[in-house]
């Protein structure tokens, strides 16, 4: 098993270089010259071409990814922000927390929502609570989830004043972005859920159960949901992605300081590093839970575990 | 007798048989349908110009003049959301199409060739993959900048490796069969191969993939613009509306209604249409 990380954690180094190159190459064809963004239309060129120099951008394209990689690598520095004069690393970690906790809260309200409603509708298949729950489900997944947020906000902040339409700190601010967010997630879990206990619930080895006096409460969770769990962790792991692009939404609406917002600001403001270090971290941080899927997996299914020796 | 008309049906005829069963997926169809029409004869349909200012009227509430009410400039947003529709599903439709056409070609040959050429192909996608699909579309448009082309390249770019891996997987569930064998035995290329005998083959789940895709390419696109990463005014983007709307929510619900809601129905319909000709297709139904 310890094996199997160790290589799969090798492996996340040509993927990560790759993506760097990538996105290294995307922001370097940009056009826009970063110095001229950060002094201003009034700068003189002197001062444009002087701070070319001390910013490196005066060198070939090779030797400005070189110079990249060997400070990523050695000095785990990915650069200064052009329009704070941070370090990048520094301007991740202080909006980190923030999109951590949207994330987490969400995926935790999907599973916790999703999982015992899709159980609920496989048990009761065709029953009206199942047929409610299939027609929420497809709304859910085709809700944007920028406005499913405006929706809350417009009912539950400026109708009714009930929840405060921004910020992030305390648990009543927290409770939109996250439900925003979860939406889809519970929507497409509950969907997974019910199709996989349906056909869990069907095979002989539960009838045999059933046979034996076992009672339904125990049949449903301890023998079907259990071994219809993997295609669920499944899916909770590649909502993680999803999961990513809704927060960059959900931080703009509700005014939330986390990486996706750091990201778009960036962007509309020319700040190359931090771009570039905002994708690299979400790409290291999609990885890693792509591996915790993976050793997860082996929990569940003893004959997964078996092929990771 | 009757039996035996039954079994004519030919492999569309079927499908369509059994997608008309399917009440949901017909209404997806329907409401796809209208989409296009208001799309194609927007000029007829919409009651005013999608940019035609009128500062005196700004922030109206729905009316009988005009239905969706006014957005900040005074203009009628009922006619902005069916211009909206052009847009969206230009970007939809011509989205998908690049990453069909690239996703698909790297899956062919990946699948088809195999050896070196399909673990180089699909390790790239692998890493392609490996960026959430509305980063790299992010990255994209901030690097060749905000334009309707830019959206529609971004979004197709970063949906190319799905479509890949789907023509990959049943080229190699395909390959292995005899009638391939037997076109090869008869001297047949490698080109025809793929395209006369093996793409007809693995297009069910590239159709239905195809559909799903669309909404998703309209949902990525009107997030960026939402974002601010999209199109400028006054295009009419349903996403950049909601934007506008975002804005002035406090005072004036309408103009956040009626584009959100435009965008989730476009969608709505899309994912049943595109979940019921999954079932339709799905050969292990058919009987």
């Amino acid at each position: 098993m310890i094996k199997y990380i160790a290589k799969r954690l090798l492996m996340l180094i040509p993927i990560l270089l790759v993506v760097t190159f990538v996105i290294f190459t995307l922001l370097y064809i940009t056009p826009g010259d970063p110095a001229k963004m950060i002094l201003g239309t009034t700068a003189t060129d002197e001062a444009v071409a002087q701070l070319r120099t001390e910013l490196g951008l005066d060198q070939p394209f090779l030797i400005q990814y070189l110079n990249y990689m060997k400070d990523l690598i050695f000095h785990f520095d990915i650069g200064t922000s052009y329009s704070t004069r941070q370090p990048v690393i520094q301007e991740i970690m202080n909006c980190l927390p923030a999109t951590l906790k949207l994330a987490f809260s969400s995926i935790l309200i999907a599973v916790v929502v999703g999982i015992p409603i899709g159980v609920i509708s496989a048990v009761k298949q065709y029953s009206i609570f199942d047929n409610i729950v299939m027609v929420l489900g497809l709304v859910g997944i085709s809700m944007p989830v920028f406005w499913l947020g405006l929706l809350l906000i417009l009912f539950f902040s400026v109708q009714m004043g009930w929840l405060p339409a921004s910020g992030y700190s305390s648990w009543q601010q927290m409770i939109m972005p996250a439900v925003t967010l979860s939406a889809q997630s519970i929507a497409v879990v509950a969907r997974m859920t019910r199709s996989s206990m349906l056909e869990e619930i069907r095979k002989d080895y539960i009838r045999t159960v059933r046979m034996k006096g076992q009672t339904e409460m125990r049949i449903t969770i301890f023998h079907g949901l259990r071994n219809a769990l993997i295609p669920i962790v499944t899916v909770i792991g590649t909502q993680f992605g999803s999961l990513l692009g809704g927060a960059v939404m959900c931080e703009t609406i509700f005014s939330i300081p986390g990486i996706g917002r750091l990201m778009v600001d960036s962007i509309k403001a020319r700040d190359f590093p931090v771009v570039q270090g905002g994708v690299l971290f979400i790409a290291i941080g999609f990885a890693l839970v792509n591996l915790i899927v993976d050793i997860i997996y082996a929990f569940l299914d003893p004959k997964i575990k078996a092929q990771y020796k | 007798m009757d039996q035996k008309k039954e079994k004519k049906y030919s492999f569309w005829g079927d499908t369509w048989r059994r997608l008309r069963r399917n009440r949901l997926a017909m209404v997806g169809l329907i409401i796809i349908a209208l989409l296009i029409f208001c799309a194609i004869f927007a000029d007829f349909i919409a009651p005013y110009d999608y940019a035609q200012q009128d500062l005196m009227i700004a922030y109206q509430g729905p009316s009988a003049q005009h239905w969706f009410g006014t957005d900040e400039f005074g203009r009628d947003i009922l006619s902005r959301i069916i211009y909206g529709s052009r847009i969206s599903l230009q970007i939809g439709f011509i989205a998908v199409g690049i990453s069909l056409i690239f996703g698909g070609f790297l899956g062919a040959v990946a699948g088809y060739y195999g050896g070196k050429l399909d673990n180089l192909i699909m390790r790239i996608m692998d890493i392609i993959m490996s960026i959430p699909s509305i980063l790299l579309a992010i990255s994209i448009v901030a690097a060749l900048g905000s334009s309707m082309t830019n959206l529609m390249i971004a979004t197709g770019v970063s949906y190319i490796p799905s479509y890949a891996r789907i023509v990959r997987a049943s080229i190699l569930g395909i390959k292995d069969q005899e009638f391939i064998e037997a076109a090869k035995a008869i001297g047949t290329s490698d080109k025809t191969i793929i395209i006369r005998h093996i793409l007809p083959n693995c297009l069910a789940p590239i159709i239905v993939q195809a559909t799903l895709g669309v909404a998703f390419a309209i949902l990525t696109a009107a997030g960026l613009s939402f974002i601010g990463l999209g199109m400028a005014q006054p295009t009419p983007e349903w996403g950049s509306m909601l934007s506008s709307g975002r804005t002035y929510i406090r005072d004036y619900w309408h103009m956040t209604l009626f584009p959100g809601l435009a965008i989730a129905l476009t969608i709505f319909a899309l994912n049943v249409l595109g979940d019921g000709l999954r079932d339709a297709l799905d050969p292990k139904l058919r009987g």
